[in-house]
């Protein structure tokens, strides 16, 4: 065995280990095909959120009559609907990572706090 | 005998283990790369105005923090000097010029101008960018083992909005009518219709809040995606747990005062009445505007940050303190995990407390009785906290430097305060004790010599490590124990004012009222002199400061022999090269100390690999020696 | 392929900055987005949280589709949500290594956006014509602050993707994979204004 263990060590280190592990985006990697399959059910979304913003103005027009609680729930259900389609869809959290949904739990649960919290504190029907 | 091992590095030979001449090679060979690449001539503004090094970054925020500290200090000694000698005339109260200290006699508007400022500027522009922006900064990327945070530029871009935001609070001084003066906690009616210097304020806090915001970002994504190889989430150390906790509060609360602080722009800018209720009389004179708001609005918007605010301002201190006890007891902190489910904990529970700053407000006892229990629950992740650092004592071998006493402070003055909050936190005491300078008592004790404390331990703990100098042990103890002394002489005396019914923001400080006088005149004058005092021990700390800067001893790389990543990195880490000649791999837990297995030194560092080459050679530093021989 | 050499900033290589990390999947840009849309979705709860509770304290709340103008406000929200579209477009393109329909859609997004805010422009002028301000009373207090931050956002949103149709792309021809990343991070943001509309609308128009 020789005097020195001769190790070549390169001048500046690639820290990109990701791309040497295999380890790609899927995001980035589909293939043409997917992508394109992608790009329909995105136009179908499209439609849906259309028709929905047209049901949205419609069921207004209808609801007049009712009381305004009426026309809250129905008009917060809708856009809860149309949300979740562009959150779903366009923002594709039905195919996320579980941190991403992990952060978002979380973040909703204080937006329930923020939003009931303070009307609680004035209109709380225990007092 | 063992093979010399040497490397090749570029078309250079040489010895592994020599660390320091790794990294130097390194950078010349980098710098001949940039020069054939046109030149690498850093300018001065780009290295050190708009650095994106998260070190520099981090220097930044400390010194500028520093300066704010000073700064909202100085506004409390000449409060005091009011409280102490109420209506005394002051030469040095004449800095304030005529309109604010006509004779040096300090005016009640300006005194809330103090005040209000006082409590700004401490927390927004001195404590949080101290503890985050500059311990948090500096150091989280290299406890995980990262070159930097994942997003320089932004990190670059926080800085920038947190000094004009802190510059826009100064130039509110000049404001007509003097600067901010309705408490740090801006309450309307009587925010909505101060004068001009409100509306900086206002403008100050936009600028703090969008700083904080891009902050948390990037700790959140640096600790989740730049940990090192083997840097799992059990073997971080406390002090990142605490900086991840602390930044997911900063990210989530702080949206709704920036929301708040909009609206009562609007209010006072675009004459809007979200806060102002109908029917408001100011002087005689009904307020025309549409009316029809709350000021309870702007109480809940306030209190959602500002709660989580106060945990954001004691969570790096906890962290910064169990760095320091695990490291000068020579044994790992004791019960790793109940610290770190007690901080996660504690972060979630922080988010629905806040109404316990409410509890006068007329709010109904059920409401009122759900905000004291998540108050009483929360007590208990702090509790736990407070048991695992000072059992982590136990069977320790002590070493009584500067940062451990400042270390060892922190544990009883937390725990005064701390226990101080419960007959806070519990409505019927509150009733008594609420806006009385019981509170005033209470938040110090767990800020000043609580956090602040733990400030100073970080600072006397890292700074062989950020300058590669020594701080002088004996000034250092002088520093610790007039400041010990004088600060529980300022506010211990607070529980009896509070008790006796002294309330807070009273510019002659309570001597007007019946019940308050005697115990007043018996402690203000006493605190004042306390708080001067407590200045004039900070002396030795800012002369110990800069004279160790420029003439301190040389300290090596592990000064403290301490087993987490940052001291693996070389003395003084350079600037713009990343922080490792080779980024570390993790091995074990962040508080090897006396491992009965290694033998070798009472500590064993989290990237050492055992029998390869002894962990106190060349600071600790890996060598790539080392790497290669384990890829190949 | 010298994707940090920029003058006079010497940058080093961030892990994870293009490829995503193992054990979380992500890289760190789609993490970033995704906790700032986090912290925006506390500030808009904060401004509906003030919403509801000044509706329900006030005595007699002013309806806004009495007189807001409910049709311009439908068309911008048809608007709006078709510049999500091509927004997603874009990157379905770009992904397909279509830099010149890529960028076509991004500018499709920046019309519309700029049509949305030409409309609003047009709203608010209104509403001052008829002698409606901010400071009439709390309705439209928070009709203009509430519109007016989203408002602000599309700004924000027309700004960066300028930047990205247009100097921007430059970034493709470094690093084709960090340029479509870039797109995907602002798409979401510009996903995230969309939604905040969605519940704005109904809200301030139709309830």
């Amino acid at each position: 065995m020789s005097d020195h263990a001769i190790i070549e060590v390169p001048p500046h280190s690639s820290a990109d280990e990701a791309e040497h592990a295999g380890v790609h985006d899927p995001n980035l990697h589909h293939s043409p095909e997917e992508i394109k399959r992608e790009v329909r059910v995105y136009l179908i979304v499209f439609v849906a959120l259309a028709a929905l913003t047209a049901v949205t103005v419609g069921s207004f027009y209808a609801l007049k009559s009712y009381p305004v609680s009426v026309a809250i729930g129905v008009a917060l259900a809708i856009a809860l609907v149309k949300g979740s389609l562009v959150a779903g869809y366009f923002m594709h959290l039905l195919s996320e990572k579980k941190l991403i949904y992990a952060v978002l739990i979380l973040t909703v649960f204080f937006f329930a706090v923020l939003i009931w919290g303070p009307w609680l504190h004035h209109n709380s029907p225990f007092n | 005998m063992a093979p010399k091992r040497q490397l090749r590095v570029g078309k250079e030979w040489m010895y592994a283990g020599d660390a320091e001449k790794l990294l130097r090679e390194a950078m010349r060979i980098q710098e001949e790369e940039d020069a054939r690449h046109g030149g690498h001539k850093q300018s001065f503004i780009s290295k050190y105005v708009f650095s994106i090094d998260h070190k520099w970054i981090g220097i930044q925020y400390g010194m500028t923090a520093l300066c704010f500290l000073l700064f909202g200090f100085s506004l409390m000694l000449l409060m005091r000097l009011q409280l102490g000698w109420p209506g005394h005339s002051f030469s040095i109260m004449k800095i304030l010029g005529e309109s604010r200290a006509p004779g040096g006699i300090l005016l009640p508007e300006a005194y809330n101008q103090l005040g209000a400022m006082h409590g700004t500027i401490m927390v927004f522009l001195a404590i949080v960018p101290l503890a985050v922006g500059a311990f948090g900064n500096y150091l989280v990327p290299l406890m995980i083992g990262a070159p930097d945070m994942a997003f320089p530029r932004l990190n670059m871009a926080s800085y920038w909005c947190y000094l004009p935001g802190g510059l826009v609070m100064l130039a509110s001084f000049a404001a007509t009518g003097g600067t901010a003066q309705s408490g740090w906690t801006s309450y309307p009616p009587l925010s909505d219709i101060a004068t001009e210097g409100q509306t900086w304020w206002l403008v100050g806090m936009i600028f703090l809040i969008t700083s904080s915001l891009l902050g948390s970002v990037n700790f959140i994504v640096t600790i989740i995606q730049l940990r090192a190889k083997g840097m799992t989430w059990m073997r971080l150390p406390f002090f990142v747990w605490a900086q991840f906790v602390t930044s997911f509060l900063l990210l989530l609360a702080f949206p709704p005062l920036e929301a708040a602080g909009v609206l009562q722009l609007m209010d006072r800018v675009a004459h809007t009445s979200f806060f102002l209720p109908s029917g408001l009389v100011v002087s005689g004179t009904k307020l025309a505007v549409a009316g029809g708001g709350n000021p309870l609005l702007w109480q809940h918007l306030f209190w959602f940050l500002a709660h989580p605010e106060v945990y954001v301002l004691i969570l790096p201190a906890m962290g910064i303190i169990g760095e320091i006890i695990a490291n000068n007891t020579r044994k790992p902190l004791w019960g790793y995990k109940s610290l770190v489910g007690a901080v996660t904990f504690l972060g979630f529970m922080s988010f629905v407390v806040w109404a316990h700053h409410m509890f006068m407000t007329g709010m109904g006892t059920v409401i009122s009785a759900f905000f004291q229990t998540t108050t009483m629950i929360i007590s208990i992740p702090s509790v736990i906290i407070l048991t695992a650092l000072l059992m982590s004592l136990w069977g320790g071998s002590i070493r009584f430097n500067v940062p451990m006493l400042f270390a060892l402070a922190f544990l009883p003055m937390f725990g005064i305060g701390g226990l101080t909050g419960l007959p806070l936190g519990l409505a019927a005491t509150d009733i008594h004790l609420h806006d009385t300078y019981y509170v005033i008592g209470h938040f110090h004790y767990v800020v000043a010599p609580g956090t602040i404390f733990a400030m100073f331990a970080g600072i006397y703990y890292w700074f062989p490590k950020i300058t590669g100098k020594k701080m002088n042990e004996f000034l250092g103890k002088v520093h610790f124990w007039g400041s010990f002394v004088a600060i529980n002489g300022i506010f211990m005396p607070m529980f009896a004012q509070g008790l006796a019914g002294v309330s807070r923001r009273l510019y002659d400080g309570g001597l007007q009222y019946h019940h308050a006088k005697e115990i007043a005149a018996a402690t203000n004058p006493f605190m004042s002199m306390s708080a001067w005092t407590l200045l004039a021990f900070q002396l030795p700390f800012i002369l110990n400061f800069f004279w160790s800067m420029a003439f301190g001893k040389k300290a090596d790389a592990n000064f403290w022999q301490a087993t987490t990543l940052e001291w693996a990195a070389t003395t003084s880490p350079p600037l713009g090269h990343g922080n490792f000649a080779v980024i570390p791999v993790v091995y074990r837990g962040p508080y090897e100390y006396s491992n009965p297995e290694y033998t070798e030194a009472d500590y064993l560092p989290q990237h050492h690999v055992i029998g390869e080459l002894p962990a106190t050679s060349g600071g600790g530093m890996l060598t790539a020696a080392a790497v290669a021989q384990r890829e190949a | 392929m010298d994707a940090h050499a920029h003058a006079g900033e010497h940058e080093i290589e961030i892990p994870y900055a293009i490829y995503p990390r193992p054990d979380t999947g992500l890289y760190n840009g789609k993490l970033g987005i995704w906790l700032f849309l986090a912290s925006e979705v506390m500030l808009f709860g904060a401004l509906f949280s003030s919403y509801i509770l000044l509706r329900t304290g006030s005595v007699d709340w002013p309806r806004g589709y009495t007189f807001l103008n409910i049709p311009l406000a439908t068309a911008n929200t048809f608007i709006l949500i078709a510049s999500s579209v091509t927004v997603v477009l874009a990157w379905a393109n770009l992904r397909l290594g279509n830099l010149k329909l890529g960028r076509i859609f991004i500018t499709i997004t920046i019309a519309c956006a700029l049509l949305f805010l030409m409309n609003k422009g047009i709203e608010y002028h209104h509403e001052f014509v008829e002698g409606r301000s901010p400071s009439t009373n709390n309705f439209m207090a928070l009709y203009f602050t509430l519109t007016g931050l989203h408002g602000l956002h599309v700004i924000g949103g027309v700004i960066v993707f300028a930047y990205f149709a247009g100097p921007g792309a430059k970034m493709w021809h470094e690093d084709r994979n960090r340029y479509t990343n870039r797109i995907e991070i602002a798409g979401l943001y510009w996903h995230f204004v969309d939604l905040v509309w969605i519940f704005l609308f109904p809200t301030l128009y139709l309830l």
